[in-house]
């Protein structure tokens, strides 16, 4: 008999539970343990989710357990944007490097008070007030 | 050119703020498959590196690997490393051919003498050189002439590294690696059939970062990425160790995802980063499209079997030379039987019987 | 080199595989053609007893713990079981082994867990290791053993010990390891044709003559 392709036994998975390889949990554990020290040391962690190995619905798990919290912010670099999420729990922060073109480049579980790539950098700074005083200086001159 | 620029001082000029400079940093370590505690250490190397000058040459290949590289979509990080060093001499890429090509090696080889990098993609004919020529050079006089001033040698792809397709049996051109012919220059070999554009771009970002060369296992891999197996960074693992297993690629099993190690997979003995770092910017890697693992990145993996054989089956058939095995077993066992038989019979022929008058004699 | 351990790995599933599997079918069949051939002298004698029957309770009972087992040779019998259980687990219920069985003869069964089955090779090398160790010790086990008990000995070890090995990745590479593991089942094929692990073939069929002859005699089983 000749197969027609309605016969081959397709089955939709439901889409609201995202399949998980559970690569996931062993990951959150991770994090609170992560959070433990930082509590109690103020020691700082990052994981390089690129490390990770990560099966089909294990990113999206990941996410869903991490939840949304209270910032989201969002960078744009010369070399593409980044955001930076604080999860649902309070120093759990996911940092996404994106290209210019939106695709990721790299992405981090950052167990921080700050994630440091939030903070104005010296050298930045630096060039600001240059940039500033010059700004002045134009202004001065007009 | 300006070879004189650190890349610090380029990425300013590009208007790459600090910032920005961290996050290449954070991307780079990512890509060196180097722990986050590194970043620092990285930015600090990175600010002051300087752009190397480097040679490709392509001998007997399919430029896949240049298309795995060029293609890892440009505006990127790798992009960025690409940016950085100082491509003076790819055949395949430039504009310029023949002699007028020959004439740019040339010239990078005397300005960079002892100092670049020479990165190799295809192998080398020796059995007879007339299989593959550059402007009328053969690959062997090219690469040993290049390697001379070179301050270290990438082997990119599986044919440069270990003689990759044209070296399987029974091997025409008598095709060889890079390593079989230079013995006097640290080589990196960055197998594949493609190697992964990222691992090609972090091994020349290992370079540019610290000027050295990483950790290599002894098929002379940068063990950061070819350090674990597939199979021992593969997410359908846990079902390898449960015994659960597509038997068919459209079976139930293949569709829940099981374990393809009886569909041919041959990641258990393949050193590869496929599995953490993927493909097509880690969209996905054959694995989880379904398919094995069929060993790329190991020596001579084109002549390991059938790619849909297990691991654990023979590469050759069995049943005929099995079948004339039993046969001579039959023969020979046939002999064995009538040459005991007849040691039987001789001894019942020789039986004498005693009889009370023998005795009393 | 990793190249070499390819290419020893290539070879053993390759013409390894082939010449190891030709010399002991050749061996299999011949021994069983020359020891059946052999026949025995027909039995005049009326038969005490009814033997039927007789021969197949020996496979059995000989095959289950004899009473006072643990009193006369407790090492012996303990290590023994636990041995031959744990290699029959390991051999026939790993999953990669059951592919490369339904791969030369077509015939498959489920297999288990693979934590399981190392349990097993783990307590085999463990039961082999003792009961070594109790061969060397006991003077009278010492005094009974040869060469080829010795040998025999270290080839079911060796395949034991690489798979082991190799499923932990200890030592050696993963893919020489799995090369040496292969390598050491060829050789433990090629030798038992021709040594007394050809028990594995002889054993049952002499257990159910030893019975049938007893029960002909009058002391069935
Ligand atoms: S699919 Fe391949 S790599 Fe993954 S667990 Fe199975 S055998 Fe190992
Ligand atoms: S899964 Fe295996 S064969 Fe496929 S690309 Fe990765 S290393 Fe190569």
């Amino acid at each position: 008999m000749i197969g027609r392709p309605i016969d081959i036994p397709i089955r939709a998975e439901n889409g609201d539970e995202p399949v998980s390889h559970g690569n996931a949990l062993p990951l959150l554990h991770e994090v609170r343990h992560a959070l433990e020290r930082l509590l109690a040391a103020g020691e700082e962690t990052v994981i390089d989710l690129r490390s990770i190995p990560m099966g089909p619905g294990d990113e999206a798990r990941l996410e869903a357990e991490l939840g949304t919290g209270e910032v989201s912010a969002r960078l744009e670099t010369a070399i593409g944007p980044s955001v930076a999420l604080e999860t649902r729990f309070p120093g759990v922060w996911l940092i996404t490097h994106y290209n210019s073109e939106e695709q990721i480049l790299s992405r981090f579980i950052e167990v921080t008070e700050v994630p440091a790539i939030l903070r104005s950098q010296p050298e930045d700074v630096r060039e600001g007030l240059d940039s500033l005083s010059e700004q002045l200086l134009q202004q001065t001159n007009e | 050119m300006s070879y004189d620029k650190t890349l610090g001082e380029a990425l300013r000029r590009q208007g790459v703020s600090r910032r920005g400079f961290m996050k290449f940093c954070a991307t780079t370590a990512s890509l060196m498959a180097l722990p986050p505690s590194m970043v620092p250490a990285i930015a600090a190397a990175l600010e002051q590196a300087r752009r190397p000058s480097v040679i490709w040459l392509s001998f007997q290949e399919c430029t896949g690997c240049t298309e795995s590289l060029t293609r890892s979509h440009s505006p990127t990080v790798e992009g960025l490393i690409l940016g950085q060093i100082s491509l003076d001499y790819h055949h395949t890429l430039q504009a310029a051919a023949d002699s007028a090509a020959e004439h740019a090696r040339e010239e990078a080889m005397k300005e960079n003498y002892g100092k670049y990098l020479l990165i190799v993609d295809g192998s080398i004919p020796v059995g007879n050189p007339g299989y593959s020529t550059i402007a009328g050079i053969s690959n062997k006089d090219m690469l040993l002439e290049t390697a001379k001033g070179a301050a270290a040698i990438v082997s990119v792809g599986t044919c440069a590294a270990y003689g990759g397709i044209p070296k399987a049996n029974p091997n025409p051109t008598g095709a060889v690696a890079v390593s079989d012919l230079i013995k006097d220059k640290p080589i990196i070999n960055v197998p594949g059939c493609p190697p992964i554009p990222v691992v090609i771009t972090g091994v020349l970002a290992h370079y540019l970062t610290f000027g050295t060369i990483p950790e290599l296992d002894d098929a002379g891999r940068p063990k950061v990425f070819y350090g674990e197996t597939i199979h021992d960074r593969c997410y359908r693992r846990p079902f390898y160790d449960k015994g659960l297993f597509a038997e068919s690629f459209d079976d139930e099993g293949a569709r829940k995802g099981w374990c393809l190690f009886k569909l041919g997979c041959k990641a258990p003995v393949t050193y590869n980063a496929c599995a953490t770092t993927k493909w097509n910017a880690g969209t996905s890697f054959p694995i989880q499209s379904g398919h094995g693992c069929i060993g790329c990145s190991e020596p001579n993996f084109w002549d390991l079997g059938g790619f849909y054989k297990a691991l654990s089956v023979p590469n050759d058939p069995v049943t005929l030379v099995a079948g004339a095995a039993a046969a001579a077993g039959v023969a020979a066992g046939a002999a064995m039987a009538m040459r005991n038989r007849k040691a039987k019979a001789d001894a019942k022929s020789k039986h004498q019987t005693v009889t009370i008058d023998d005795l009393e004699k | 080199m990793s190249s070499t351990a390819m290419d020893l790995l290539t070879w053993v599933r390759g013409p390894g595989f082939v010449i190891a599997v030709a010399i002991f079918l050749f061996g299999i069949v011949l021994r069983l053609i020359e020891i059946y051939s052999l026949g025995r002298k027909p039995d005049l004698a009326v038969a005490r007893t009814e033997s039927r029957g007789s021969g197949g309770r020996t496979i059995l009972g000989r095959s289950l713990p004899p009473e006072g087992m643990l009193k006369r040779s407790p090492i012996t019998y303990i290590g023994g079981y636990i041995f031959h259980i744990g290699l029959f687990i390991t051999v026939l219920l790993f999953e990669p082994h059951i592919e490369l069985i339904r791969n030369l003869i077509g015939i498959s069964w489920p297999g288990l867990p693979s934590p399981v089955v190392d349990a097993a090779a783990i307590i085999s090398i463990i039961a082999l290791i003792v009961v070594l160790a109790n061969r060397i010790t006991d003077p009278v086990k010492r005094f009974l053993s040869n060469f080829e008990d010795y040998l025999t000995w270290t080839l079911t070890l060796l395949p034991l010990l690489t798979g082991y090995l190799a499923y932990h990745h200890l030592f050696l590479n993963y893919t020489l390891m799995l090369a040496l593991h292969i390598l050491t089942v060829e050789l433990l094929l090629v030798a038992l044709p021709f040594t007394k692990l050809f028990h594995t073939f002889s054993l049952f069929a002499a257990r159910w003559y030893n019975g049938d002859i007893s029960g002909r005699k009058g002391v069935a089983s």
